[in-house]
């Protein structure tokens, strides 16, 4: 990664042109030409070190809905209830965290009571006592950029 | 374009596609016009007008951010008293460290209120992070709830 590959990184991360010619839109911001900013992204992505370009959505306008919950697991059952949480389409993320409540995952459905009926479900399958369902009751800020 | 309502099948369509990835072609929106039937300026103008609604909340990259060095990822959680959580969350908001911070309702068991994605290239870094936003806020009440392990790290796929 040099400087302009940084450059190119912070720079797409806030916004990717919706336009006919998007690279040639970037070659221009960045004074390059169109081939070599392409270049750039897919080495970059190749890399690994940008995951996709794509659109990120606002589900609650989508209609619908989403929680964050935890639950506090046993350690020589995390694998287990792990594979449970994940199988669900709507877990979309994931994490273990340093705490009794150890594992934390967020949860989408198409409306407010699949949502709930999900939690229910996944409170029963993994035979958990306790499940906390957080879900967010005003957001302050969602604005994913890691400043390279 | 308001509400989903207001959203037809052919922007559903759209966003079906839009959400895996955009790719590197000099005209990368074309196939994805060719695949719904649209000329391709009409994908742009819908795809620039479900971003002004914020249905699309952004059209960008999206980075492996361990990769490119950011280690330490927290999950901040404060217990902020009622009449203050407007000012402390607004400020929480403005610093460049949060990627994300919400209002959430607090349990007995658990009566955090406030929680914040904190981001740094270093444990010492986000420690140092922290300590300053509690300084500046004055909440004391807090945890630290580091990511040891990823587990699930994917997108919502709508309308599929």
């Amino acid at each position: 990664m040099d400087k302009t590959d940084t450059e190119l990184m912070n720079l797409i991360q806030k916004s990717f042109p919706v336009h006919q010619r998007p690279y040639a839109v970037l070659a221009e911001k960045m004074q390059l030409t169109e081939r070599e900013v392409m270049e750039r992204i897919q080495r970059l992505k190749d890399a690994g070190y940008i995951k996709k370009i794509g659109a990120t959505f606002d589900s609650n306008k989508l209609g619908f809905r989403s929680t964050l919950c935890a639950l506090a697991v046993p350690e020589d059952r995390l694998d287990e209830v792990a594979q449970i949480v994940n199988s669900y389409k709507g877990v979309t993320h994931n994490y273990i965290r340093d705490h009794r409540y150890n594992m934390w995952f967020t949860l989408t459905a198409p409306s407010g009571e699949m949502l709930e009926e999900t939690v229910r479900e996944i409170r029963e399958k993994t035979g958990a006592p306790e499940i906390l369902s957080l879900p967010a009751k005003k957001v302050f800020k969602i604005d994913v950029n890691f400043r390279l | 374009m308001e509400r989903n309502e207001d959203m037809d099948e052919l922007d559903k369509k759209i966003i079906r596609c839009i959400q895996t990835g955009i790719p590197v072609s000099h005209e990368p929106f074309r196939s994805i016009s060719e695949n719904l039937q649209v000329t391709e300026q009409e994908l742009v103008r819908r795809i620039k007008a479900l971003l002004e609604a914020g249905i699309i909340r952004r059209v960008g990259a999206v980075l492996n951010h361990r990769h490119v060095g950011y280690l330490a990822n927290a999950m901040v959680v404060w217990s902020v008293p009622e009449e203050a959580i407007e000012s402390v969350g607004g400020f929480m908001a403005g610093q460049k460290e949060i990627s994300h911070c919400y209002e959430r309702e607090g349990y007995p068991s658990w009566p955090y209120n406030l929680y914040t994605m904190i981001h740094a290239r270093t444990a010492d870094e986000c420690e140092t992070t922290i300590r300053r936003l509690a300084e500046s806020t004055g909440i004391r009440d807090y945890e630290i709830l580091y990511s040891t392990a990823e587990l699930k790290k994917a997108s919502y796929t709508y309308f599929d």
